[in-house]
């Protein structure tokens, strides 16, 4: 009998780091990593790094896998949480995870010690693509939203496009990510709302002002509505196309299931999408707010 | 070399192993090797195309999920055009699921949809949230039957009656489902459930009603395979928690020809084929040569019926 995961009596054949693929051809997997560490980086948020096989490393910006999340609380976490990729790591064969420890899924994350094993699927979804001509974009993200986008500065600075991060924030000691925005030469702006520096109109004078410096092709965005809707109506006024990574509850993770449906209007027409599978970035100007 | 084909009606399926409706798609092919399944099952297909239901479509409980989709979909003549042809290019028999509020569209939806590429029709009699006279006729012997029967008239194709854990009594329905011409039935869908918020007093699904899908649920679907496979001559596809080889190995010695998985999948998107390896291993151990061997095998002639049961039973 295939191995099960410590204490249940669900079967997977989940590979650990080094087994042999028994789905060579298949570009997705399901995989037990092994915990290398699971920090905190401040009050709110855990960073969480993890060895794994060599196919959840094909992992680009804007794509997510699907946590196994053990359980805080001794029930049942029925479903995998959806959460995108904050770092590859090729060389040491490792992903990152920043998380917000908020719902029962990121607690029982919280929980992971090194030595553990945790089981993940993915690569998964469409993430973000940067066109050729674009040479200098700006990213924009508030709280966990951060996590998502910060892959993009090292796939914009693997294509010689610069990068201007806005992080926004409640306080300053929740700024995350300028380091590794900074480490890979990002240019970073911090707005909290502590002294009012994030309120939509000082980052729409600063948003502007990049444009008017020519160093807008296109906006990034995840994780505020409200700045969400802020880069649409700067970006149809001024000609600044977008990308924006959305979320939903979600189950399967391979687009079978209709559950993770976000609305978006294409063409005067609203419609519904999948975030696991037509996502979960999306052109910004279709996106609907939340 | 374990034997683990089975025969719903004159179909061979290389294994009791298939995905539940609603909960696959060719899409899985990223993940696992699809030609490995006993079956491939489509989403449920309705004649126009639906948007489905409001958000949040999926809530966790204490003991499983509960969910209401509203069976989305682009429609038939899309699903004919463009998504028959995503599951043709595998090699497993394809099992379409359909469902229709009324029963002379039904019908209809059948006929349409006995295409070459179409090896089964799997009748969605049963979707939790319609009411049992415009879609989850599966409620009552008298609806089970009426669309059935029309189904039946409708087509050549094996048409397998999926049936509802919300009815009263569900034996009563499979033998009118067996009646009206069924050639298998699906037990089955999901139990009809509820959560409420209590930080918000709002019901946790947009559609207020799910159904509820749960590890936690198998015994008592088991217990509907059981009842209905000693009253039914037609095949019973047992549909609910399974999680592993055993389960399948239950669900077969309850009477059931083949189980179909929505859960596990969802919980560890490689189990289909895992749990097909498992269960070859598991007959080879014990020296099951055919998995055939298993359906139906509960030992339970010997048991005494308790005098009360069986005063109650006319014994």
């Amino acid at each position: 009998m295939t191995d099960l995961n410590p204490n249940d009596n669900y079967t997977t054949a989940a590979t650990r780091p080094g087994d042999t693929d028994p789905h060579p051809d298949k570009p997705v997997g399901e995989y037990l990593t092994d915990v290398v560490s699971n920090d905190w980086v401040n009050d709110e948020y855990k960073l969480l790094i993890l060895h794994v096989p060599d196919k959840a490393l094909t992992a680009y910006a804007g794509q997510f896998f699907h946590l196994l999340c053990p359980s805080p609380d001794g029930a049942e976490v029925w479903m995998r949480r959806p959460m995108s990729v904050y770092k590859v790591d090729k060389p040491n064969a490792q992903l990152e995870f920043l998380y917000k420890c908020e719902g029962r899924g990121t607690q029982g994350m919280a929980m992971l010690d090194t030595g553990d094993t945790f089981n993940v699927s993915g690569p998964l979804g469409i993430g973000f693509k940067l066109d050729p001509a674009w040479k200098k974009i700006v990213v924009l993200g508030r709280g966990v939203g951060l996590a998502t986008l910060a892959p993009l500065s090292q796939l914009a600075a693997e294509h010689g496009v610069g990068v201007t991060a806005i992080l926004s924030a409640r306080r300053k000691d929740l700024v995350m990510s300028e380091d590794l925005f900074q480490a890979l030469g990002a240019d970073t702006i911090t707005v909290i709302d502590e002294d009012d520096s994030s309120a939509v109109e000082n980052v729409e004078a600063i948003l502007n002002g990049l444009i008017d410096a020519g160093k807008a092709d296109a906006f990034f965005t995840c994780g505020s509505s409200r700045l969400l809707n802020l880069m649409q109506r700067l970006g149809k006024e001024r000609d600044v196309p977008g990308q924006v990574a959305m979320e939903q509850i979600m189950v399967c993770g391979f687009g079978a299931c209709y559950v993770c449906m976000r609305t978006f209007e294409v063409n005067g027409e609203k419609i519904l999408r999948r975030v696991c599978r037509e996502g979960p970035v999306f052109n910004m100007q279709e996106a609907v707010g939340w | 070399m374990v034997d683990l084909s089975v025969k719903i009606g004159d179909l061979t399926f290389q294994n009791p192993i298939q995905p539940a409706s609603g909960a696959f798609s060719w899409e899985y092919n990223e993940v696992i090797d699809l030609n490995r399944l006993g079956a491939l099952v489509a989403k449920t297909i309705c004649r126009e195309p639906r948007l489905g239901n409001p958000t949040p479509r999926m809530a966790e409980t204490e003991a499983g999920i509960i969910q209401s989709i509203g069976l989305p979909g682009k429609g038939i003549d899309y699903f004919l055009e463009n998504i028959v042809p995503e599951y043709a290019r595998f090699e497993p028999p394809l099992v379409v699921s359909v469902s229709s509020e009324s029963i002379d569209d039904f019908a209809a939806l059948a006929r349409e949809l006995s295409v070459p590429d179409v090896d089964v029709i799997e009748c969605n009699i049963s979707c939790p949230t319609r009411n049992t006279t415009g879609g989850n006729f599966a409620l009552q012997e008298e609806h089970t039957k009426e669309v059935m029967s029309a189904i039946r008239e409708a087509t050549d194709k094996p048409v397998w009656a999926k049936l509802s854990p919300n009815a009263g009594d569900i034996v009563s329905i499979a033998m009118a489902a067996e009646e009206a011409g069924a050639d298998a039935l699906v037990i089955a869908n999901t139990f009809l459930s509820l959560k409420i918020r209590t930080d918000n007093f709002r019901p946790a699904l947009g559609n207020k009603f799910g159904g509820m899908v749960s590890p936690a649920l198998k015994p008592i679907v088991l217990r509907m395979v059981y009842q209905v496979a000693k009253e039914v001559k037609i095949p019973v596809i047992g549909v609910g928690g399974v999680t592993n080889a055993e389960d399948v190995v239950e669900y077969m010695l309850a009477g059931a020809h083949s189980v179909g998985i929505g859960y596990a999948g969802f919980r560890n998107p490689t189990a289909l084929t895992t749990i097909i390896d498992d269960l070859e291993a598991w007959c080879d151990e014990r020296g099951v040569e055919k998995v055939t061997d298993l359906i139906g095998a509960v030992k339970d002639d010997d048991m005494e019926m308790d005098p009360l049961v069986a005063a109650s039973h006319g014994v």
